[in-house]
């Protein structure tokens, strides 16, 4: 479904920019959970922020796919109506546009781009309260403004919640699991796992292990310095949780720890 | 005209009126008048050498001859377009600054409340409002003392103790006729006594499409433990000239909350100034505006803490494209005296074009030493981030920068709590956004 060739993508800065993603591969298909890990500054936000359509990056070559379509083509709002959803990292404040207003624009704007029928108000109500069920968050979190005093657990999941709202057919998770404690891990985790199924596919990316137990992949990829140097199953996970990245980034010198 | 012979020929005018009078010149009223006219002879019109018109240039206006417009007959239909839908209001209507009984209407109000024009009071009771005018909005600029020299119609509000008047109070004024400039010096004063609450909406429109010029003067006393509320709604044409002074004083446990949105007019220039003049007061100023073309807007502010133990809550917030141009200037005084002043103050500014431009400038003066001031002034271009959130959620560019604006805007009328007002106030800035 989602298909990366040969990505190479700068950053651009005041001081000419840097070479952040180097020739990255991959291959998504559907009813998989494919899981990016890496050390800080490899690369891993990049490449989900490039899938998404964020501006600030040159994409100098390579090409990246969704079913066909090009993406790379697409600005992210026509993205997002074929179905990329990015669950973000540091999820945004807009203050002063409600969590329910925020959701029934999105999902609307995705609907008639589907050639579905926009929902009125109390269809709306009563799927965004079947969803909010599935992903435990609380009433007063939708009335409030979007995100605007959300702890940080209660931010990641409202971007699960939305995810949930959303359905759409490839999400990435950028660093969901960063800074959520044990339970707030759980629910949220379960959010991804009541999504997925074999008609979308899941990209979780993340510096640690822990949410992998969770969320269990079907493949594990390790991104260094802006290349997937070595993929494998779930159990690849474990070793890196175990072995820490060294044995990877330096094979000659790092030494077993077992 | 120059800016000299434009002081001659308001000066030539006030001898003109003087001189038709009869009888009245010699009242106690018409003294003050004589007073301010002595003063704007000396004052003149202010010039971009005085700090407090540093950013505004007046000069434009002095090219003009304005002349006083007649009192031409409206319709209903054409009157009733620029009524709150909805809202039970009390109206006070002036049709080129000419009080208009035809299109007015004042609900029955408890006894003792006095809703009327201020030229009737002069007429008829001019003892009521002797001693008040000119009082409380003392002369600091040339407007000011010109708009004292003519003071002759208006609004008089009194509201004795232990009362409240009935559903808004909407003085509208409606100024603009076909082939002329027209000057209009409304003078506002309200008084109200202890326990009383008030709730006035003022609002400026244009019937042409010629420039006018507006040159207007509150003055508002708030009793102890009374409510007063205003509501400040200018929607002129692009052309017109708008000056305006509000200076509000409040008594003991009393609160003031005053909203000024600018949504229209060519050079606009709002001075709203408050006096917590005793214990445990609030004084609360909103303001908005939303620019386009070539207009300029100018709010200065004066919150003056003279005694202990009151509050002050400011917010400000400007949207600014194409050439236009706002200025923001917000004191904070804060006396000797005026122990435990908590006063809170924030202006925040988003320029969607580059050739958009404001000048800010807080000013805080603390003299007393257990107080507790904050100021912040945000100036910026949209939220990038906020875009893309929004957009990454399907949300087309100019879709989202349009939810992100009139999010902006729209926050500073949170704290309204009349649904039809605060609707009505959020429809007019989704129809200037666009």
């Amino acid at each position: 479904m989602l298909t990366v060739k040969d990505l190479f993508v700068r950053v651009e800065s005041a001081d000419g920019g840097k070479e952040i993603l180097k020739g990255i591969n991959l291959e998504v298909n559907l009813g998989e959970v494919h899981a990016i890990m890496g050390p800080n500054g490899s690369g891993k936000s990049t490449l989900a922020n490039v899938i998404a359509g964020k501006d600030g990056y040159e994409i100098t070559s390579g090409e990246v796919t969704l079913d066909g379509m090009d993406l790379l083509d697409m600005n992210p709002e026509e993205r997002a109506r074929e179905g990329v959803f990015l669950a973000f990292q540091y999820p945004v404040e807009i203050p002063g546009v409600s969590n329910a207003t925020f959701l029934k624009t999105a999902l609307n704007e995705i609907r008639k781009h589907k050639g579905m029928e926009e929902l009125d108000a109390m269809k709306f109500l009563k799927f965004m309260k079947e969803k909010m069920k599935m992903v435990g968050i609380e009433d007063k979190l939708i009335n409030r403004p979007v995100n605007q005093g959300f702890s940080g657990g209660e931010k990641k999941r409202n971007e699960i919640f939305q995810l949930q709202m959303l359905q759409p057919r490839l999400a990435v998770l950028d660093e969901t699991d960063s800074g959520l404690d044990i339970d707030a891990l759980k629910i949220v985790s379960n959010g991804v796992n009541l999504f997925r199924n074999e008609n979308n596919a899941v990209i979780v990316v993340t510096h640690y292990q822990r949410l992998l137990n969770y969320i269990v992949p079907d493949f594990v990829h390790v991104l260094v310095d802006g290349r997937i140097v070595k993929s494998g199953g779930k159990e690849l996970a474990f070793e890196l949780e175990e072995k820490g990245y060294d044995w990877i980034i330096n094979p000659e010198t790092a030494t077993e720890t077992v | 005209m120059n800016n000299i012979r434009t002081k001659e020929h308001y000066i030539a005018e006030f001898i003109a009126v003087e001189e038709s009078m009869n009888g009245e010149a010699s009242s106690a009223f018409h003294q003050i008048r004589k007073n301010a006219i002595t003063q704007f002879g000396k004052l003149d019109f202010p010039t971009l050498k005085n700090e407090d018109w540093k950013y505004t240039n007046v000069k434009a206006l002095l090219e003009y001859d304005f002349t006083h417009g007649s009192s031409i007959k409206l319709s209903k239909k054409e009157v009733e377009q620029y009524l709150i839908k909805g809202l039970a209001e009390n109206m006070i209507v002036f049709v080129n600054g000419i009080y208009s009984p035809e299109h007015s209407y004042i609900q029955k109000q408890d006894k003792g409340i006095i809703i009327e024009s201020l030229n009737d009071v002069l007429k008829n009771n001019p003892e009521r409002v002797l001693g008040h005018i000119g009082k409380y909005a003392g002369i600091e600029n040339g407007f000011t003392a010109l708009n004292t020299a003519f003071a002759k119609e208006g609004t008089v509000i009194i509201i004795p103790d232990n009362a409240e008047v009935k559903s808004h109070i909407h003085i509208l004024n409606i100024t603009g006729e076909a082939g002329k400039n027209i000057i209009t010096q409304p003078r506002n004063l309200i008084l109200t006594g202890k326990n009383s609450i008030v709730k006035i909406i003022e609002s400026y429109h244009s019937l042409s499409s010629e420039e006018n010029l507006v040159n207007a003067v509150s003055e508002i006393v708030v009793g102890e433990n009374s409510f007063v509320e205003i509501y400040r709604l200018q929607q002129e044409n692009s052309g017109s000239f708008h000056i305006n002074r509000t200076q509000a004083v409040q008594g003991r446990n009393s609160t003031f909350t005053h909203y000024s949105v600018t949504l229209g007019g060519g050079l606009v220039r709002n001075d709203t100034n408050i006096l917590l003049n005793d214990e445990n007061c609030t004084g609360n100023l909103y303001g908005l505006y939303l620019t386009e073309g070539s207009q300029h807007v100018d709010n200065h502010t004066l919150i003056d803490h003279a005694k202990p133990n009151c509050q002050s809550n400011e917010m400000y917030k400007g949207v600014l494209n194409e050439s236009s141009r706002g200025v923001f200037n917000g004191k904070v005084f804060v006396r000797e005296d005026a122990q435990k002043t908590n006063a809170y103050q924030s202006n925040k500014a988003i320029l969607l074009s580059s050739n958009a431009t404001i000048d800010t400038k807080p000013q805080l003066e603390i003299y007393a030493d257990d107080v507790k001031c904050s100021h912040g002034a945000a100036i910026g271009q949209l939220d990038d981030e906020a875009v893309f959130y929004l957009r990454s959620r399907g949300i087309g560019a100019e879709h989202a920068k349009r939810v992100l604006i009139r999010a902006f805007a729209n926050d500073i009328f949170e704290t309204i709590e009349n649904e039809i007002l605060h609707e009505h106030l959020n429809n007019l800035v989704f129809e200037k956004l666009g």
